[in-house]
């Protein structure tokens, strides 16, 4: 068969289709419709099957913690009676140590029950060690395809960490240099052992983490006798803020704001050899956060169950240097030791805790394992290595890929909204490059795509040349 | 000469500067593709020579020889003395000026 870059990329849709199982077509229809929710529902595993599953496989039942201190340390920068109570779910704890493991298992279960010999998933980051996790328990076989290295084969500490806690677990790690071409070894790859591709935007990999969110809330419930006013989710490919906030939706009537947080990268390009190595940050942060945000679709399978403009409330961005300094707090205040990019949310709750009463409650819904090339430490001796000045300052100050500023003081640590109604019309304006008409199907999906209403999709409509069928009202 | 069956890594350049997709950004460009990938040598071989491997998972794989027995020498890196610097911040902050006496 044809290996070439072309011959291989135009073969896509059929081994992705052999490859999970899934018959993307059948959800799409209309000029632009896709029926996320009977995706969802076709894969055939309700809540409490997940929890089921998850549980026999050292998956889930994390430690929900109030973190006292870091609680109090926010109040004593914040209005009188405000600062919120600050909770971690302790996500860390799960086998293969983040909550990536909640997404791997469903993943896992089901290339075992499909008769799959193998799995594959294309990550660098905790996903591949969970993948290769439940692969062992499974007696899978597994590979993982990572973005390691630049072109002279330096590489971030932490994917290197990931390498080797993935071989830990058994699994084969093809790591690549920088670039979107990734793909096409994937492919291949995909092609020649015929395995499960576990890649983390199938409906396996989202509503694995539904049961993240159904425990936040009930863990909440028992140890405070409420649930929380706000639940805070590190933003990358969407999956995680939506698996958590339909767990959430599962769970309680109540309405609980849904915040995403990532880190800002802004200025740095993902596919840059050369910046490649000058970000401390390979997940959680902006150069995912927003593409994936405006066209989730681009991901490695033909749909993605990651659709967080479904479920966010509110987006917020914070700098390397305010999660370096609030991961460092978490020891040094709670001692409780973990990795740096799980703690993106926690220096959001952080911020945003000010913005809340004294009885009321932020849930931080992850935190991650840390170790050598993972700690905040390994990163930040990384960075400088690499040229970045590291110092004390404002972090609004912060430049990626020049400087990582931590706050001098504590009340320089502040979230910055980013504006979800402009990304809203972003992800309209990329779904009007692929039509020309839309139908009434094709209004509603842009209205629950983007978590709107008709008056505001048919006004953004509009500003395109589209022409309107069987449009009522 | 490294051993028949030893524990290696190889490294083989898949897409060439001039084989890469369109649309990267300037220093991507201009280096090519490259994969590093572990297994066991099929047949005794110098380093830097191109090799054939069996890979954890049973696949065959070729490139250059790169290492023997690959280790992972990542560590916490060199110390960063701004660290304590955050500890005296949040200790004083909390506990008050005396928390690191």
């Amino acid at each position: 068969m044809n290996s070439s870059y072309d011959a291989v990329m135009s073969r896509k849709n059929e081994i992705m289709k052999s490859s999970v199982g899934i018959n993307y077509d059948l959800y799409e229809s209309d000029y632009i419709s896709f029926d996320f929710e009977a995706m969802m529902s076709d894969c055939g595993f309700s809540l409490d099957e997940v929890r089921k599953i998850q549980n026999e496989n050292g998956v889930g039942n994390t430690p929900l913690k109030e973190c006292k201190n870091i609680s109090a340390l926010a109040r004593k920068n914040a209005k009188p009676g405000y600062g919120a109570r600050i909770f971690i779910k302790d996500e860390a704890l799960n086998d293969s140590g983040s909550f990536k493991a909640r997404r791997a298992s469903m993943a896992c279960y089901q290339a075992k029950k499909l008769g799959f010999k193998g799995v594959i998933a294309a990550t660098s980051g905790n996903y591949g060690a969970a993948v290769a996790s439940q692969a062992a328990k499974y007696g899978l076989k597994c590979i993982i395809v990572q973005e390691c290295y630049d072109s002279l084969g330096v590489g971030q500490p932490e994917i290197i960490e990931k390498a080797r806690a993935c071989e830990a677990y058994g699994a084969e790690v093809v790591q690549l240099s920088v670039g979107p071409e990734l793909f096409y070894k994937f492919l291949l790859l995909l092609e020649e052992t015929k395995y499960f591709n576990a890649s983390l935007y199938t409906p396996y990999g989202v509503m694995g983490i539904e049961s993240l969110g159904a425990e936040l809330i009930e863990d909440c419930i028992k140890q405070t006798g409420k649930t929380p006013e706000m639940v805070v989710c590190t933003n990358a490919g969407g999956g995680n803020l939506t698996g958590t906030a339909r767990g959430i939706l599962k769970t309680t009537d109540k309405k609980i704001e849904i915040v995403g947080a990532s880190v800002n990268l802004k200025g740095l390009h993902m596919a840059n050899d050369i910046d490649f190595n000058k970000k401390s940050f390979t997940t959680g942060h902006t150069g995912f956060g927003l593409p994936f945000m405006i066209n989730p679709d681009r991901s490695d399978v033909p749909r993605s169950a990651g659709r967080p403009l479904r479920y966010i409330d509110r987006y917020v961005t914070v700098n390397q240097g305010e999660v370096f300094f609030i991961t460092e707090t978490l020891s040094a205040l709670e001692g409780i030791e973990r990795g740096p990019a799980g703690n993106t949310s926690l220096a959001a709750a952080f911020s945003l805790a000010r913005e809340l009463k004294e009885d009321q409650i932020i849930i931080v819904q992850e935190t991650e394992y840390t170790s050598a090339g993972k700690h905040h430490q390994a990163q930040l001796a990384f960075a400088r290595k690499n040229g970045i000045n590291i110092f004390f300052g404002n972090p609004e100050d912060e430049i990626p890929g020049q400087s990582i500023v931590f706050p001098k003081t504590v009340d320089l640590i502040r979230a910055k909204d980013l504006d979800l109604i402009s990304i809203k019309k972003k992800f309209i304006q990329f779904q009007m490059t692929k039509t020309k008409k839309l139908n009434n199907k094709d209004i509603q999906f842009l209205i629950e795509e983007t978590n709107t209403d008709k008056g505001f999709v048919m006004n953004e409509i509009r500003n395109y040349n589209v022409e309107l069928e069987e449009i009522d009202g | 000469m490294i051993k028949k069956n030893s524990w290696v890594q190889i490294k083989k350049i898949i897409l060439k500067p001039e084989e890469r997709t369109g649309n990267l950004p300037e220093a991507t460009k201009q280096v090519p593709f490259v994969m590093w990938v572990k297994g066991f040598l099929l047949e005794d071989a110098m380093l830097n020579s191109e090799v054939l491997i069996k890979t954890i998972t049973g696949r065959n794989e070729s490139g250059i020889l790169v290492c023997e027995n690959p280790s992972y020498m990542h560590t916490y890196g060199e110390f960063v003395p701004e660290i304590l610097e955050i500890d005296r911040i949040v200790k004083t902050e909390l506990f008050g000026g005396d928390s690191f006496e």
